[in-house]
């Protein structure tokens, strides 16, 4: 019984539904930092300025390409979610996935050029 | 998760997708020079459709994120229903909270 349980972990689709999960998980996390980064500017431009430099950093800007890349796929992942859930089902659905995949790691990595 | 979260999960999911798609648009446009205060500041300042567009954002995102948080509770934690429907409700109100906060922040401050 276990073993029938577990035996679809590890699938395509099931990394699928993990990094949809997962993805949508850290940007909850990430967002009560956004707004209180952007309601920065109650205080004043300079305030947020202040902070927009700050965010220059190497290491930020990385930490705002993975951002795009969690926005991204987790975006192109509900996509696909709501397609099989109000159309036809189609097949290729593992390849989708991928291509959802690659496409945001596309989407970060330019971002990345364009920042740095 | 019921039917009623469910829809409203979907719903909510459907209504963000164009919302997310001009919001990476707007993140590459604006850092396609470095970005600065005032050029933020500047866009939006007054700007009603801005106001609307951020303000639908942050309501759906609210209803989206916490739903997907209780779920996560439910299944992964050993918080019962009940516990991480309260807790789910109240990190809802948190972000419906700070981002509207931030949206005024931008817009009307």
């Amino acid at each position: 019984m276990t073993t029938g349980v577990v035996k679809h972990r590890g699938s395509a689709l099931w990394i699928a539904a993990m990094i949809h999960r997962l993805s949508g998980l850290a940007l909850a996390i990430f967002l009560p930092f956004h707004f209180l980064a952007l309601g920065l500017a109650i205080g004043g431009e300079a305030k947020l300025e202040s902070f927009l430099r700050w965010s220059d950093q190497p290491l930020v800007k990385f930490s705002e390409g993975g951002l795009v890349f969690l926005l991204t796929v987790h975006l192109l992942g509900g996509l696909r979610v709501l397609a099989i859930e109000n159309f036809d089902w189609r097949d290729g659905q593992k390849q989708l996935a991928a291509l959802a995949a690659a496409v945001s790691v596309v989407i970060a990595v330019i971002f990345l050029v364009r920042v740095f | 998760m019921n039917v009623r979260l469910y829809l409203w999960q979907r719903a909510t999911a459907a209504l963000m997708a164009p919302l997310v798609l001009i919001h990476i648009a707007v993140i590459f446009y604006a850092t396609r020079q470095g970005m600065t205060a005032a050029d933020i500041l500047s866009r939006t300042h007054g700007s009603i459709a801005w106001a609307s567009y951020y303000g639908l954002f942050v309501a759906a995102v609210s209803i989206h994120a916490a739903i997907g948080v209780r779920n996560i509770l439910t299944e992964w934690s050993p918080l019962r229903d009940r516990r991480a429907g309260q807790f789910a409700v109240a990190f809802g109100l948190l972000l419906a909270a700070l981002g509207l906060r931030a949206v005024f922040a931008v817009v009307l401050s």
